[in-house]
């Protein structure tokens, strides 16, 4: 059975299964894609934000 | 009439069709002559036909007005031409340098540390006259302040509120929720308190000036003595960025003039930066967001789009790589 039959039987064939799919792969996608722009964000800011100097003034950490 | 116009053109496509067709073979062979016939000319005639092709005309034009939109841009002015100003260039204020803001860059977030040292700069200096309306207590809270400090910094302050239950105001400690305290409370008391002249509120200010942020800190940190010949009210400060150079806010910030609590020596332009990098806080909280939502934009939307071109290109290969062959019909007059 070559590839792209695999892909088809196992994602395209059935509509359920499809949008389940579709589904599944946008929330992991929005998930990933957020964390991976997040840790640039974070690598290139360092040391300016808010939560690089938070602990300098926090009180009592409960 | 109408009837008759078709079978007309008709005809007359149907024989300029077949024309194309006998010419079609030669055509490429026949464009090459005359190119070739035409540059073997004799040198005067390329001249004369240089200097009178339509080409040249446009070209010469159009390099003219680029020249002069060019020289416009780079200097002001149109060229050869005196102006005559009723103005004098001070009265627009010197251009503020463009200084390397930690901020600038596409990626850049604010210094938060800077909004901090800043907010301190704004509350011993400037709060003595500005007034921050747009800033509340909780807005601090995440950005420069836990949430415990900016409570406390709130409760420093009374507010009114009410009325009670006898139907009187009264005076309660700040909330998160209240809004920085204005100095003054009206713009006629702070007038009065300032020589005549509004101290503007700070909020939105680097928003509010031409120059922004490096304006703002050229203000700060450029007050001089006037120069020779200018004569300024009393009372009055000069200031070279700002237009029509005297102001009635004198220098206010100086050396040590606060202490930061990190440790940052206090010099008159760190001062300034902070107090600027808050200021453009305050006008812009949104800014790190923002940035931050706009590289994810730009990533998504240019994949869109290539993605797009590629849908494109594959739908309309097909089409537009297709060959039309036209088969006339069968010419039936002889030969
Ligand atoms: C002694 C009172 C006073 C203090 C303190 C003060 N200012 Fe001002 N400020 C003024 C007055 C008055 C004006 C209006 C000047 C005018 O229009 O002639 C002004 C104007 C301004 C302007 C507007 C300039 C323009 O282009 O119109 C800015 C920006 C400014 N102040 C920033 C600050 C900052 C930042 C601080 C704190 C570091 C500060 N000021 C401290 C009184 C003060």
């Amino acid at each position: 059975m070559s590839l792209s039959t695999t892909i088809y039987n196992t994602f395209f064939k059935r509509n359920s299964i499809y949008v389940a799919s579709v589904f599944t792969a946008a929330f992991a996608f929005g998930i990933g894609f957020d964390s991976g722009v997040t840790t640039f964000w974070d690598t290139w800011n360092k040391g300016k934000q808010w939560k690089d100097i938070r602990h300098k003034y926090v009180q009592d950490e409960e | 009439m109408l009837s008759r116009l078709p079978s007309g053109a008709l005809k007359q496509a149907s024989s300029a069709a077949r024309l194309t067709r006998a010419s079609a073979v030669s055509s490429s062979r026949s464009a090459s002559v005359r190119f070739a016939s035409s540059s073997s000319s004799t040198s005067s005639n390329a001249f004369e036909s240089f200097m009178n092709s339509r080409l040249t005309l446009a070209s010469a034009t159009l390099f003219t007005a680029g020249t002069v939109a060019w020289y416009a841009h780079l200097y002001g002015t149109l060229p050869f031409l005196g102006e005559a100003h009723a103005s004098h260039h001070s009265d627009e204020g010197l251009h503020p340098v463009a200084y390397p803001w930690s901020h600038n860059g596409f990626f850049d977030s604010f210094d938060h540390a800077s909004i901090r040292r800043g907010y301190q700069v704004y509350r011993e200096v400037c709060a003595a006259c500005h007034s921050l309306d747009r800033i509340a207590w909780r807005n601090l809270v995440g950005v420069s302040h836990t949430a415990d400090e900016a409570r406390v910094m709130a409760e420093e302050v009374e507010y009114p509120d009410g009325p009670n239950d006898d139907g009187e105001m009264f005076q309660r400690p700040g909330k998160l929720a209240d809004y920085m305290p204005a100095p003054y409370p009206n713009d006629e008391a702070a007038r009065a308190g300032n020589a005549g002249a509004l101290p503007p509120d700070l909020s939105l200010i680097v928003k509010a000036r031409h120059g922004g942020a490096d304006y703002i800190f050229s203000l700060l940190t450029g007050y001089i003595d006037p120069p020779a010949g200018v004569e300024i009210r009393e009372g009055m400060n000069y200031n070279p960025f700002f237009p029509g150079g005297a102001l009635s806010m004198a220098r206010v910030l100086f050396d040590g003039l606060v202490e930061y609590d990190d440790g940052t020596p206090a010099t008159t332009s760190q001062m300034a930066k902070d107090v600027v990098t808050f200021l453009n806080w305050a006008a812009e909280p949104e800014h790190d967001e923002r940035k931050k939502t706009g590289i994810k934009a730009v990533i998504l939307f240019s994949t869109l789009f290539v993605l797009s071109i590629y849908a494109k290109r594959f739908k309309w290969g097909p089409i537009k790589n297709r060959k039309i062959q036209y088969n006339p019909p069968a010419d039936k007059s002889g030969h």
